[in-house]
C-alpha cells in the first residue's frame, strides 16, 4: 500500500473511532458521577452498579476503579476491593488519593486476615 | 514586561479556578463503615466459656479474675453465643498439678525400667512465680493438653472455650521526652512550644494471649497475642487496676472481632 494512502486511511479510522471512544468516556464519567451522588445518599449498591458500568465503558478510568473499591470495601467485599484498588493504582500509580485510600484499606484488611496477631 | 507577565499568570490562575468551578469538585470525602467478619466461624457452638487465664507479673492486680470478668461482661451482649457463668479456673495451679502428675509418672517409670535415657522425657518444672514472659511461656503446654480441655468441654456441653495467658507487669523507662509548653510574649500572645526534657516514666505492660479452644475436641483453633503499654510521669500515682483497664480497653475490640462482626468507621476519597 502506498504510504500516503496508509496515513490517510489511518487518519480516517481514527476520525471515525474517536467520537465513539469519546462517547464511551463521557458515559463512563456520567455513570461515575451518578455513583458518587447516590453513595453520598447512602445508596451503596446502586453506586457500585454505576461504578461497575463506568469501568466497563472505560477500562482505563482509574477514578471509577477507586470508587468501586471503596464501594466493595463498604460492603465488606475485601477481595474485590483489593483487586479494584490495585487496578486503580496500576492505571494511576502517582495518584496520592488512591494510594491513601488503599493504605487505609490495607490497614483494616491486614488486621482481619492474620490468624496470629502481634501488636 | 514584568507586569505583563504577572497579568498573564494571574489570568491563567483565574482561568484555571473558573474552569475548576465550572467542572465542579473532583474529589469527595465520604464516611464509610467497613464490616469486619469474625475471624472465627463460631456457628458450630451454642455457648462460650471464658474459663480462666494463667496470669502473673504484678501482685497488685489479679489478672486472671479481672480478665475473665471483663471478657464475660463484653460477651454477655453477644447474640449468637450464650455466655456460661462458671467458677474461674485457677489455671496456673492446674498446670502445676498436671506437671507434677506427669513428673511423678515419669519417675515411677524410670524406677521400674531403670533407664537413664527416660530423664529426657520429663517435662521441665514450671516456675512457681510468674514474673516475666519466659515464666509464662513455660505454661503454654497447658493449652496443648487436649484431653483436659475436652473434659472441660464435656462438662459444659461443648462450648467454645476462651483461655490463655495474661502478663501484667510494672514497667519504667528513662529518656528524653518532648512535651508542649504554653508561653506568653510581652504582648500577651499565647504560643505553644515543644520542650525536650529528661524524664523518668513509670507504668505497666499488658501482654495477653487469647487462646480459643474447641470444647468438642479440646483442640486449639485460634490464638491472638497482643502487647500494650502505658507510661506516666514518675510523680503521677496511677493505681495498677485502672492501668490494667486502660490497656484492656484498647484490646477488647480486637478480641471481640474474633467472635462477632464489628464495624470500623473511617473516611475515603471518591474521585470524579
Amino acid at each position: 500500500m502506498n504510504p500516503r494512502t496508509a496515513v490517510l486511511l489511518s487518519l480516517l479510522v481514527t476520525a471515525a473511532v474517536s467520537p465513539v471512544l469519546a462517547d464511551a468516556r463521557d458515559d463512563a464519567r456520567a455513570q461515575a458521577s451518578f455513583g458518587i451522588d447516590v453513595a453520598q445518599r447512602g445508596l451503596w449498591r446502586e453506586a457500585i452498579y454505576r461504578w461497575e458500568r463506568a469501568v466497563e465503558l472505560d477500562p482505563t478510568y482509574a477514578a471509577a476503579y477507586n470508587n468501586l473499591a471503596i464501594g466493595y470495601e463498604h460492603e465488606g467485599n475485601f477481595a474485590n476491593a483489593r483487586t479494584a484498588y490495585e487496578k486503580a493504582l496500576e492505571l494511576e500509580p502517582e495518584n496520592i488519593q488512591i494510594r491513601q485510600n488503599y493504605e487505609l484499606f490495607r490497614e483494616i484488611n491486614d488486621r482481619t486476615s492474620s490468624d496470629e496477631i502481634e501488636r | 514586561m514584568k507586569s505583563r507577565g504577572r497579568i498573564a499568570l494571574a489570568a491563567l490562575a483565574l482561568g484555571s479556578a473558573l474552569a475548576a468551578l465550572a467542572c465542579g469538585a473532583t474529589y469527595f470525602e465520604i464516611p464509610i463503615e467497613t464490616p469486619i467478619r469474625p475471624k472465627l466461624d463460631v456457628s458450630a457452638f451454642q455457648a462460650v466459656l471464658v474459663a480462666g487465664f494463667v496470669a502473673g507479673g504484678s501482685d497488685e492486680v489479679d489478672a486472671n479474675q479481672e480478665t475473665v470478668r471483663l471478657l464475660r461482661s463484653q460477651l454477655r451482649s453477644n447474640e449468637t453465643l450464650r455466655l456460661i457463668n462458671a467458677d474461674v479456673l485457677p489455671l496456673a495451679e492446674i498446670a502445676q498439678e498436671q506437671n507434677r502428675a506427669v513428673t511423678g509418672r515419669s519417675t515411677e517409670q524410670e524406677g521400674a525400667a531403670d533407664n537413664p535415657d527416660d530423664n529426657d522425657m520429663q517435662p521441665l518444672p514450671l516456675p512457681t512465680e510468674i514474673n516475666n514472659e519466659d515464666d509464662i511461656e513455660a505454661y503454654e503446654r497447658l493449652f496443648a493438653n487436649t484431653a483436659y480441655w475436652r473434659q472441660i468441654g464435656e462438662e459444659y456441653q461443648n462450648p467454645l472455650i476462651v483461655t490463655g495467658t495474661v502478663l501484667f507487669m510494672p514497667h519504667s523507662r528513662q529518656g528524653i521526652v518532648q512535651r508542649e509548653q504554653e508561653q506568653y510574649d510581652s504582648f500577651g500572645r499565647r504560643r505553644v512550644v515543644p520542650i525536650r526534657t529528661y524524664s523518668e516514666r513509670k507504668g505497666f505492660v499488658l501482654r495477653p494471649k487469647f487462646v480459643f479452644i474447641d470444647g468438642r475436641t479440646g483442640a486449639r483453633i485460634h490464638q491472638e497475642t497482643y502487647r500494650e503499654e502505658v507510661l506516666y510521669s514518675a510523680q503521677q500515682n496511677t493505681p495498677a487496676l485502672s492501668s490494667y483497664f486502660e490497656l484492656m480497653d484498647r484490646l477488647v475490640p480486637s478480641f471481640l472481632s474474633a467472635l462477632s462482626t464489628q464495624s470500623v468507621r473511617g473516611t475515603r476519597v471518591l474521585l470524579r
